[in-house]
């Protein structure tokens, strides 16, 4: 009964009410989240299965450059701390200082992917094409989704800039920036776990 | 659980902001007539009736294309396709039934009357709603595109390579078939998220997660199964769609791809996906069941919970569909024993059903006899579906009609019989008139015969030998005596017609009475549920005043009473009545999300982007501009419309809101 | 039992969208730091047998920090724990069975 008293003024209000308590928007990004961890577990047993199938061309263990790998994985590593340092400006109303999180998320985020297009033309001038072997194909295909995620969210991190600046945001300011670094944060651990098991791995 | 009935305080959530006009350029389309108001519209109820007719048109889609493939296997040297028209024939046949007709179906029912059930005014996300659909709309378009691009795609609804490959599918429809399929993916990962979410935080005050209706709990269900197993077959699709279009080898055995592989990844989805097709027609006939044979749901936790542990059992087993490729004796004894495994909360809910019905005061409608349908030859699926659980056994059937048999018993018998139940049942609260019965006796009878008709010989043809996806047959392979082929094959056939006509009956009850069919009364069927406490059709509202919840049944036990003298259940006070009552204490202020252009040019931008994955890079940019302007008009417009917007101007100056995100 | 929700979900609410201070933030980010120098000195120091399991514990370690710590989850409801470790879960058990099937775990 005590449920009750508490919705009783359900609908009947501008404010927010849902039955958990919780935000529908961070439910959502959090299903979504849940799913995406089956999308990339996809992609990296695909690359685990055929890592090993060299018929042609650079073997993994000859072509990966690993302290250059580790210094963009730091890069990418340090981007969730700006990024969490923004979600927390944003909590406390400090538009300015969010911006400013924001903005250096997205260069650690364009480093990053800068480094990957590096890493891209290096391989393929060593000889790695896309359909050189097995190998390459699972390595481009599961590093190419992982930097399409990270464009997408140096995308929504510039996005939300602009918006934020120009006071057009619709809904809770704090949770959409909270939301983008969810999603931020989730390109993060995905990383952590292809630096391991790609990189440091060796087949 | 921490998880029921936490108010939010209201400080806790700073005003929104609400800029006053959506993007400037664009008008807000707000008519609530006429195309605008549905091509616009982001209202759950008119997104589940678009979803209903879309797919309908589908089912009666695939159906033809069933009948042509029966038409050609009726007599031995069939003449009527030729074997790569017949190909395609069946694979379309399939994937359009499964992706086109039951899920959208599904998505259908779910989206009209799971807000209703749960006592909400709309879904958690109503644009993303609008945009679920339309994404839904534009994968089957391009799926089936394909026909007359080239020609349709042809390798088994399951795809498997080498069908997959260039060489034995060089046509376009391979492709189309794998963008088609992701935007419709696409389409279900977002519906799920957003049904799951208005599940879990748009219910009526008092409804618990024990006291919502089984329906509600089933569509929950299949929505966690289709959250957590679309992405794999996104991956299976990418993987395809590269090997196809930029020359991977993923699946390629010469290069060193494993074929199984793929198998893995299809199956892994694959058979979650199974129950993501069941399990709503158990929630519709687990409504249906108690309310015509007045009894309460025998043992509504068991149901629930044996609803659950298949989803997640369902998760566990998928590579029984593999038995035959190998895979070594240890993954089939494990798989073939989570497999039976799963036979057991199936079980659980036939006989919760049955006693239901046991001592009930059973009322015969339409609606009835197909949930009892249901039933029965659900349980006959079953029970072949069980003898596949014994590898041994599954060896001797795999890709031979008994299986065919099979997963159109507990699909066709199963599935779309529930669905049926569903059209009957739910007519009256969506269109306010009855359907004929006499017609639906007709509907159900020829639909019962035909369809055993047709699929109950094909145990025989199956364990004969013959093989599934065969194009054409002689009479020297047809055998003698009882058993021979020409005459199970020919009885299919007659039966596929006969069921054919059952839903030619069902399209004219459909067309008869939506001219001068009866209306209907609020409460028709004495039901139990919440969608009932409201008019019929419902207002754009839903409800006039959110009801408070105290009871499973809700709706049952504000009209009926326990006498405690005798145990029986008295009745207090007319539906109608209460649904009038409802209308006379209404909530002054109910604020509703505004229509919006965006899910509809989001839906589109994708689907020019899957075509230019077919059909080159200016295309992919055209459609990738369109998803990024799409997005932002997305972003930047209010969900909730501005007074001066709402043409014209609302009278009292109340405006509409329920949801404040989306 | 409503009672008993009730409470946690006030007890819950004090701390809802806190998390860290900043600078909690900044140590946890050092820590992480310090566990990828770790990782990435496998590669120039051999760590003979332990190679494997230390450096899939650090990688195990890591993901948890920042799924805890970065994305609140430790500070949040559970229920988002729930949906996430879900997934989470299904991914592991689906793949590596998956992955058993190809003998993966054993050449």
């Amino acid at each position: 009964m005590a449920d009750v008293a508490v919705h009783a003024d359900h609908g009947s209000d501008h404010g927010h009410h849902s039955s958990t308590g919780l935000s529908n928007n961070k439910l959502a990004m959090w299903l979504f989240l849940g799913s995406e961890c089956l999308l990339f577990g996809g992609l990296i047993s695909t690359y685990m299965l055929y890592r090993g199938r060299v018929s042609d061309g650079p073997h993994p263990s000859g072509i990966y450059d690993i302290p250059f790998t580790s210094v963009s994985s730091f890069v990418l590593l340090m981007s969730s701390l700006t990024m969490v340092l923004a979600v927390s400006a944003a909590q406390k109303g400090d538009d300015k200082k969010t911006n400013l999180w924001l903005l250096v998320t997205a260069l650690l985020g364009s480093t990053f992917i800068g480094g990957q297009v590096y890493e891209f033309t290096a391989f393929y001038r060593e000889g790695l094409g896309f359909t050189t072997s097995l190998f390459g194909s699972s390595f481009y295909t599961l590093t190419g989704f992982h930097g399409v995620h990270v464009s997408v969210g140096i995308i929504l991190l510039l996005s939300l800039m602009g918006i934020i600046r120009k006071n057009r945001v619709t809904g809770n300011k704090a949770e959409v920036v909270e939301l983008i670094g969810l999603y931020w944060h989730f390109v993060d651990i995905v990383w952590i776990v292809i630096f391991t098991l790609v990189y440091l791995i060796p087949s | 659980m921490a998880i029921i009935e936490r108010p939010t305080s209201e400080a806790a959530v700073p005003a929104l902001a609400t800029p006053s006009a959506s993007l400037g350029a664009l008008k807000r389309p707000m008519t609530e007539s006429g195309w605008k108001s549905w091509l616009f519209t982001v209202d759950h109820k008119k997104i589940g009736i678009m979803y209903g007719t879309v797919a309908m048109f589908f089912f009666i889609v695939a159906g033809v294309e069933a009948l042509l493939i029966r038409l050609q296997l009726a007599a031995p040297n069939g003449k009527i396709l030729n074997a790569d028209v017949y190909n395609q024939m069946f694979t379309m046949h399939a994937t359009t039934m499964v992706f086109l007709f039951a899920m959208p179906m599904a998505a259908a029912f779910a989206n009209y009357f799971l807000p209703l059930q749960i006592g909400a005014r709309d879904v958690a996300f109503p644009r993303l709603n609008a945009l679920s659909l339309w994404l839904f709309v534009t994968g089957g378009i391009v799926l089936n595109l394909a026909w007359f691009l080239g020609g349709a795609a042809d390798g088994g609804w399951f795809m498997y390579a080498p069908n997959s490959g260039p060489i034995f599918s060089p046509s376009n429809g391979v492709d189309f078939w794998v963008v088609g399929l992701q935007i419709a993916g696409i389409a279900s990962l977002i519906g799920s998220i957003n049904l799951i979410v208005t599940v879990l935080n748009m219910r009526a005050p008092g409804m618990t997660f024990m006291k919502m209706p089984v329906f509600t709990w089933m569509i929950l269900v299949v929505q966690f199964l289709l959250v957590f197993s679309l992405p794999v077959i996104t991956v299976a699709l990418v993987l395809l769609m590269f090997q196809r279009e930029f020359g991977a080898t993923f699946f390629d055995a010469a290069a060193g791809g494993d074929p199984l592989l793929w198998q893995h990844l299809f199956w892994i989805f694959g058979h979650p996906e199974v129950y993501v097709l069941i399990l709503p027609a158990f929630g519709i006939i687990s409504e249906v069941l108690p309310t015509f044979a007045r009894k309460p749901l025998f043992g509504y936790p068991f149901v629930v919970f044996s609803g659950a542990a298949i989803g997640l059992v369902g998760f566990g087993v998928w590579a029984h569909h593999m038995f035959a490729s190998g895979l070594g004796p240890v993954s089939v004894a494990v798989f073939s024993m989570a497999t039976m495994a799963i036979a057991v909360p199936t079980g659980v809910k036939i006989f919760n059903w049955l006693l239901t019905m046991w001592g009930g005061k059973i009322w015969y409608t339409t609606a009835m006899k197909f949930a009892i349908g249901l039933v029965l030859l659900f349980t006959v699926g079953g029970l072949s579906g069980v003898t596949h659980a014994v590898a041994p056994s599954d060896t001797q059937q795999t890709d031979t009609y008994y299986i065919v048999a099979h997963f159109h018993y507990v699909l066709f018998g199963g599935m779309v019989f529930g669905l049926f139940s569903g059209f009957y049942y739910w007519w009256p609260k969506v269109f306010n008139r009855m359907l004929n019965e006499r017609l639906g006796s007709w509907n159900f009878w020829l639909m019962f015969v035909g369809m055993n008709l047709t699929f109950g010989p094909m145990h025989i043809l199956g364990l004969q030998g013959q093989p599934r996806r065969m194009y054409v047959w002689t009479p020297q392979r047809a055998g003698e005596g009882f058993f021979n082929l020409a005459f199970w094959n020919m009885v299919a056939s007659i039966g596929s017609f006969i069921l054919a006509t059952g839903i030619l009956v069902f399209l004219i009850n459909v067309l008869v009475t939506s001219r001068k069919g009866e209306k209907a009364e609020l409460d028709p069927w004495d039901a139990r549920t919440l969608e009932w406490l409201t008019t019929s059709p419902p207002k754009a509202h839903n409800f006039d005043r959110i009801p408070v919840v105290h009871h499973l049944d809700e709706f049952f036990h504000r009209k009926y009473v326990e006498d405690t003298a005798t145990h029986t259940m008295k009745r207090v006070a007319d539906g109608a009545d209460l649904v009038r009552a409802e209308e006379a204490a209404a909530d002054k202020h109910i604020h509703l999300p505004g229509p919006s252009y965006w899910p509809l040019v989001l839906a589109l931008g994708i689907g020019v982007l899957g075509l230019g994955t077919i059909y080159g890079i200016p295309i992919m940019v055209v459609g990738g501009v369109m998803i990024l302007l799409g997005s932002f008009g997305w972003v930047l417009e209010p969900s909730v419309a501005d007074d001066s917007e709402i043409d014209p101007p609302s009278l009292d100056g109340s405006t509409k809101e329920i949801a404040p995100l989306g | 039992m409503t009672t008993q929700t009730e409470q946690h979900g006030a007890g819950h609410d004090a701390d809802h969208g806190h998390g860290l201070t900043d600078a909690g933030y900044i140590r946890i980010a050092l820590i992480l730091a310090a566990i990828t120098a770790l990782e990435v000195s496998t590669y120039y120091v051999d760590f003979g047998p332990l190679f494997m399991p230390a450096l899939l514990t650090m990688m195990v370690v890591k993901f948890v920090m920042v799924v805890s710590y970065f994305m609140h989850l430790k500070f949040d409801n559970r229920l988002f724990s729930l949906l996430f470790y879900v997934g989470l879960g299904l991914a592991l058990f689906c793949y590596i069975a998956a992955l058993a099937t190809f003998k993966f775990f054993i050449s």
